[in-house]
């Protein structure tokens, strides 16, 4: 009995294999990751098929609509709360005892010791526990890869073809998907949903805040930058190369990465052309053709889509830093980046941060060099370095998982404090997703996305207390009533058991 | 207590012979004995010739004739039993010449023996004793047939002679991807389960004409036999409650056979049940998703509902892995204590309760006179993330703490010059 093969790639969420069902207790693979990009750049406003057409002079200039389907993220209704008497890691490095952090207007509005309650504040008592920025993962497939995992759910890759920037994530994603709530419980506030691994250009991923919603636009997170997923290695190769189709090699994956970006040179030097001709009033200037797939490539040539790169080996990264300087783009982030601890200085100079796992490995080639140390000696190597998930189970305890890479990284003898730690799961992936103005940090200002923690988060036995997402509380443990429950748990065994 | 320890020692140091070590005293820790001592706030454990002769209060010794081991302050506990893995048959999960879990194309079942493809040289073998695991459990997983075949215990030693004990236990997946195998539906796989161990109830009777069963073949029907007699345990994986409630009639209707429930993502929901029957489970804390409608009530509150309840369960690391991270199961066992489990059952569902569902509760998972030298010396309470063992001893040896990942951290712990990374070794 066969056609395992086929199942696994429908069954298994995240790069890892999952147990989805014991017919193999370790999946002999999951392919994941893609990445599409779409979208396209010096657009604004809508119109008839997404078409906006101005006036210059006497000439019409078209130009698309970059956003239509844009966010409509309303915040929760929040007061004035004062979290009082708390151990605060701020996100930036920060450690300060017994201090208090007053939100209002689901801001950040003080932070300091003894902190005068305004007439009205709800005071929270935080004394003996821990409050942290919330909590951001910057790679997750929760939505696309929903659960239950069944065929139907299987809304993350592409697998048609190895160039598909013209897909996006936020089609795929469900917003029923029961993994939000548990990742709430877990203090994540904000998280990027990435297509999988399985093309050379997966698609557009979308940043989204972890709020119930009706509708994907309900979460998307205000004005955050889109971002193209790409892969390297070996799962396109596997994908299109059993098929007889390129690539089959990692010669044909940088082929097929090189001919599109060449592509969207050329797309965007028409474009280009176009609107300075018709801008200077050319009545001869007619618009190119619009093609979705380098729309999405165009916005990464024009600095307005953030790369963010599935990549293992050490090697492979440095080539796609070479292919990013040859077409004038930059990497934002290596994703998994099982390698990074091999080329800080490399991923340093080239300003790429690294995104990794604490411990994942062993379940391909490409993983094989997987050490817990990575992330602890990929920063004390000067490179931009960060915790991601990958997962529906992991995602849940980012908090454990860079406590273990802390640790591991300290008894090889590294000096890392906990608040510089703390930064990798929070203004870390916060800067690398493009929104570490607006959150990622407990600063005056930013927004008030905090978890307060039962005990130190890199204890085991720390549990999320209260989660607040632009100063609204969320999720508390101790109310069953402040705990989302998806429709798809309504009336099933275990609904509101996390 | 305190000389009675010192004059043991001595005596293991004056007859010891003149090559080897053959006494460790592991001191001036915190120790965990899963044994009626409970738990020693600052104790001693002392080795002879591989097995532990004592556990007791401080002692003060001095000698060149044994080893002392220094806990310094932190814990000393008996060696992590991981009662569920892959350990030595997959090496890169990828890569199909690199593992030996499962017979896809297969005509065997029952007669399928994990000892045959163990590799005890696995990269992941070493990783997972530096972190505690100094026994497990080699699982493997169905092919052809939902009857997956027979699995063994192991050390993590890495030596050629580190299978304790081969064809402990049978394996077979009831689940719905068992019944995707058997046929298309459950009602395919418990007929075919029955009528295998029909055929094994009439071995080797019913093989004397011919070698085919109703199920299967004679030489799968001779495998069977020790199962279906109760002395191996038959492992079903299963997570439904339906399917563990069906497992429970089972039982009833064969009792003669012993059996475990692995997965068991909704055995809380037949946590009764399953104590009054006397079924053990195997059940990782850290799987809350219902990311298959066999596991729609998963809950992280599971293992605490089930310790309460009086069932035997032992935790695994199925959320995370079974052959590269069955390491982390100091990190699943607290995810249980965070949501309600007691340390001290959290803690001995990763060591002595997988050893008693196996049948080496006698000789593994506690440190007590008696008991195999399996020590390991952590520099905080071993479920804490943070933690990690400074020292791990198996059978009385002191081992290694050096695995292929340590060589490349040290390989990388510096940049230096391009090309002088690979003559650093």
């Amino acid at each position: 009995m066969s056609g395992r093969a086929a199942s696994l790639a429908c069954e298994i969420s995240g790069e890892r294999h999952l147990i989805r069902d014991f017919k193999r207790l370790s999946a002999s693979l999951a392919v994941m990751s893609a990445i599409a990009l779409a979208g396209c750049a010096d657009t604004g406003g809508d119109a008839d098929g997404g078409g906006e057409t101005t006036a210059s002079g006497d000439v019409e200039v078209i130009r698309y609509d970059a956003n239509p389907f844009e966010s409509t993220y309303q915040p929760f209704e929040s007061g004035v709360t004062l979290i009082r008497g708390a151990t605060v890691f701020d996100g930036v490095g920060g450690e300060m005892e017994n201090t208090d952090i007053l939100v209002r207007d689901g801001r950040i509005a003080g932070i300091g010791q003894g902190l005068e309650a305004p007439e009205g504040a709800e005071v929270i008592d935080a004394e003996g526990r821990y409050v942290t920025p919330g909590v951001i993962d910057i790679h997750s497939h929760l939505g696309v890869y929903p659960s239950p995992a069944v065929n139907a759910h299987s809304d993350g890759n592409e697998v048609t073809g190895p160039v598909t920037a013209e897909v996006w994530a936020e089609h795929g994603v469900w917003p029923q998907d029961p993994g939000f709530d548990t990742a709430l419980a877990g203090g994540v506030t904000t998280l990027h949903v990435l297509p999988g691994s399985a093309n050379l250009f997966g698609g557009r991923g979308v940043t989204l805040r972890n709020v119930p919603s009706r509708s994907v636009q309900g979460m998307k997170f205000p004005d955050a930058p889109y971002t193209l997923k790409m892969a390297c290695g070996e799962n396109p190769k596997r994908v299109y190369g059993s098929r007889g189709q390129a690539p089959g090699s990692r010669m044909g994956n940088v082929a097929g990465y090189r001919e599109a970006w060449q592509r969207a040179v050329e797309y965007r030097r028409s474009w280009n052309d176009y609107w300075e001709a018709a801008e200077a009033g050319d009545e001869d200037a007619s618009p190119p053709t619009r093609n979705l797939e380098l729309d999405t490539l165009m916005g990464v040539l024009d600095g307005e889509i953030l790369v963010q790169m599935h990549c293992y080996r050490a090697d492979e990264m440095v080539q796609i830093m070479d292919m990013a300087d040859e077409f004038g783009y930059q990497v934002t982030t290596f994703h998994h980046a099982v390698e990074a601890y091999k080329i800080p200085d490399l991923l340093a100079a080239h300003g790429t941060c690294a995104a990794v796992w604490a411990d994942w490995g062993g379940f391909k080639m490409e993983a094989y060099d997987s050490i817990p140390e990575n992330l602890a000696l990929t920063h004390a190597g000067g490179a931009c370095a960060m915790i991601h998930s990958d997962s529906d189970l992991g995602i849940q305890r980012l908090n454990q998982e860079v406590a273990k890479a802390l640790s591991d990284g300290r008894r090889m003898g590294l000096d890392i404090s906990d608040a510089d730690a703390v930064a990798w799961f929070t203004s870390r992936p916060a800067e690398a997703l493009g929104i570490g103005d607006e959150t990622g940090s407990i600063e005056d200002g930013k927004r008030a996305d905090l978890v307060i923690w039962s005990a130190h988060p890199f204890s085991s036995y720390a549990l999320a207390d209260n989660v607040y997402i632009d100063g609204a509380l969320m999720f508390d443990r101790n109310d069953p009533d402040r705990r989302t429950i998806r429709d798809f748990m309504l009336g099933q065994p275990g609904e509101g058991d996390y | 207590m305190k000389n009675l320890l010192v004059s043991l020692a001595l005596a293991a140091a004056a007859t010891a012979p003149a090559l080897a070590q053959q006494t460790i005293i592991v001191n001036n820790g915190r120790v965990v004995t899963n044994s009626d001592r409970g738990v020693i706030e600052s104790g001693t454990v002392v080795i002879r010739d591989g097995d532990i002769i004592s556990v007791g209060e401080p002692i003060e010794f001095e000698s060149d004739e044994v080893t002392i081991i220094d806990a310094q302050g932190g814990w000393i506990t008996p060696g992590l039993f991981h009662p569920m893995t892959e350990l030595g048959l997959i090496e890169v999960g990828a890569e199909g010449s690199t593992r030996d879990d499962a017979a896809d194309e297969s005509g065997f079942t029952a007669a399928l023996d994990v000892a045959d493809g163990f590799n005890p040289s696995g990269t992941h073998i070493d990783e997972t004793r530096t972190e505690g695991v100094t026994r497990f459990a080699v699982y493997p997983s169905t092919g052809s047939s939902i009857i997956a075949g027979r699995g063994a215990l192991a050390s993590s030693t890495g030596d050629f002679d580190s299978l304790f004990a081969t064809r402990r236990f049978m394996v077979v997946d009831l689940s719905s991807s068992g019944a995707a195998t058997a046929g298309g539906a459950r009602t395919a796989s418990w007929a075919f389960l029955r009528a295998a161990i029909e055929d094994a109830r009439f071995y080797p009777g019913r093989f004397m004409a011919h070698h085919e069963g109703d199920a299967i073949d004679r030489y799968d029907a001779q495998a069977m036999v020790s199962a279906v007699r109760g002395e191996i345990p038959l492992v079903m994986m299963m997570d439904r409650a339906s399917d563990i409630r069906r497992a429970l009639s089972f039982a009833e209707q064969y009792p003669a056979m012993r059996l475990i429930i692995a997965g068991a993502a909704e055995a809380h929901l037949v946590a009764d049940e399953l104590a009054a029957a006397d079924i053990p489970v195997i059940y990782d804390p850290m799987r809350n998703l219902p990311d298959s409608f066999d596991r729609l009530a998963s809950t992280t509150e599971g293992a605490s509902i089930l310790h309460r309840a009086g069932v035997q369960v032992a935790y695994s690391t199925a959320g995370s892995d079974l052959y590269f991270n069955p390491r982390l199961l100091p990190q699943h066992a607290a995810i249980a204590v965070a949501h309600g489990a007691d340390w001290a059952d959290a803690f001995r569902s990763i060591t002595l309760t997988p050893a008693e569902i196996y049948g080496v509760g006698d000789r593994y998972g506690a440190l007590a006179p008696g008991y195999a030298g399996d020590v390991v010396v952590w520099n905080g309470d071993p479920l804490e993330v943070m933690s990690a063992p400074t020292t791990v001893i198996i059978d009385g040896e002191v081992q290694s703490m050096e695995t292929r990942q340590t060589r490349l951290r040290d390989r990388y712990a510096e940049v230096v010059r391009e090309g002088a990374q690979a003559y650093r070794h």
